[in-house]
């Protein structure tokens, strides 16, 4: 009869070691924040008590916690560039945006996709996690027509969706993050758990801003995010090659030397190449009156 | 004798795993997981919305077809939604002393509201007070009806190759 109890007792055993082995990792670091004064000596307590939990959870954030990223890193953009003030320009852009987002492989998404044009001449664009996605004018100039423009929006929506932005957080960030907000309560505006929650939230801000805005992404993130665009064009049913088109006219505006999509993107010739890889034969595209018509009534002058 | 110590240990154990993982959900039981859940009367974007759901709703899950689950609601009402908007944890919306602590060891429940939550952003923007917020709170008032995409898509001719719309 013994010998049936053993296995039991060993399963037991093992699954209490392993969770002890993370309990240590933590109180080393719950260590370290008392002594650091981020943290109170109770709150310690009960981010002990709770990191267990993290430890076992999905090494990621809520749909929630993306979108106070998202909205964060959005209004950073915002210092940098100014919104273009037209509405019907942003509706536009907004029931394009939309329908393709709502089209794509992640329609659910915490606050939705939201779009912006941005007062610059800059070739540019943005799109941070949750969904929000700003467009220079300079890049607007690049479309000459619906599917291009389509084809700009679909490839920020394609970031959104790899969750490029989110991958730009640094990893030893992330376990911060998670070990703080394991914490209980955190309730009190100005109380120290908040205050230590905001440190690494705004480190995470810049961790994204600074890959977005000033590195860029990886070349491989921004062939992947085209691929997403030609897909998800078709399945709503643009024409793929209005990307092969923008980004001919890209080429011939963007300035070496530029601190825009020039510094941040592969060049359009190299990512044209690797589209064609995919299948995409070009062939100019056919556009019907009454939709070229309502772009050139809405972006004509732009 | 050495059997009922058996039994009782197992039952001991059982008992202690439950605790550590919290309640879990039905496996037909999913939670909407953002602001506001669509439910459409077909599987397919281009599906008019039948019900809206919020944010920690429960649903029924009846069916699987590609990303999308035909779910139940309340009332009797049926259609389908996009699995991207539903998790498989319980969402608790409003945090008692209680479940605070049953989630705190739950991988399985999520809490609203925690972590980075409305209440950082606000620490965060009263100490960069050059990030302006206006913009981005006027950005998420722009909404397109379904209605609207439609109307937009017929206008313009824009119709998916066949079998291409999901």
């Amino acid at each position: 009869m013994k010998t049936r109890l053993l296995p039991l007792s060993l399963i037991a055993l093992l699954s209490l070691v392993s969770c002890q082995t993370m309990e240590s990792a933590t109180s080393i670091a719950t260590t370290i924040g008392q002594s650091t004064g981020v943290v109170s000596s109770s709150q310690a307590d009960s981010i002990q008590k709770t990191a267990r939990a993290v430890s076992r959870s999905a090494e990621e954030f809520t749909p929630e916690q993306e979108y106070y990223i998202g909205r964060s890193v959005g209004a950073v953009v915002l210092t940098k560039y100014p919104a273009h003030e037209d509405d019907k320009v942003n509706q536009y852009l907004n029931i394009i945006g939309q329908t393709l987002a709502q089209a794509s492989d992640m329609p659910g998404i915490f606050g939705g996709y939201h779009f912006l044009v941005l007062n610059s001449n800059e070739i540019n664009a943005f799109a941070t996690p949750s969904g929000l996605v700003f467009v220079t004018r300079g890049l607007l100039r690049c479309c000459r027509n619906e599917d291009a423009l389509a084809a700009v929006l679909a490839h920020e929506i394609g970031h959104i969706e790899l969750r490029h932005g989110m991958q730009a957080i640094k990893k030893a960030r992330i376990t911060e993050a998670l070990t703080t907000i394991a914490a209980e309560g955190a309730k009190t505006f100005g109380s120290k758990e908040v205050a230590a929650l905001t440190e690494t939230f705004g480190g995470t801000i810049t961790d994204i801003t600074n890959t977005m805005i000033e590195k860029g992404y990886s070349r491989s993130a921004e062939y992947e995010a085209d691929l997403k665009a030609v897909k998800l064009l078709r399945r709503v049913g643009y024409d793929p090659n209005g990307l092969v088109e923008m980004l001919t006219a890209m080429k011939k505006n963007l300035k070496a030397g530029g601190l825009d999509f020039a510094k941040t993107h592969p060049s359009p010739e190299n990512r044209i190449e690797e589209i064609q890889k995919d299948g995409i034969q070009y062939a100019t595209v056919k556009i019907p009156t009454a939709r070229q018509q309502r772009f050139q009534q809405m972006l004509g002058k732009i | 004798m050495i059997r009922l110590e058996g039994i009782i240990f197992v039952v001991i154990c059982s008992f202690f795993c439950f605790v550590i993982s919290g309640p879990a959900q039905a496996a037909n039981t999913m939670s909407v997981q953002i602001k506001e859940g669509q439910v459409r009367s077909t599987p397919s974007f281009l599906g008019t919305i039948v019900a809206k759901l919020a944010y920690g709703d429960s649903v029924e899950i009846i069916q699987d077809q590609g990303a999308w689950k035909k779910v139940a609601l309340r009332g009797g009402v049926q259609g389908w939604i996009h699995t991207s908007a539903l998790s498989e944890k319980s969402i608790i919306l409003k945090a008692g002393a209680k479940n605070v602590q049953t989630s705190a060891t739950g991988s399985e429940i999520a809490l609203a509201g925690k972590g980075f939550s409305e209440q950082v952003e606000k620490q965060y923007k009263s100490l960069n007070r050059n990030i302006n917020y206006a913009w981005i709170d006027r950005m998420e008032k722009f909404q397109v009806s379904p209605e609207q995409m439609q109307a937009f898509l017929k206008q313009g001719g824009v119709a998916p190759a066949k079998g291409g719309a999901q």
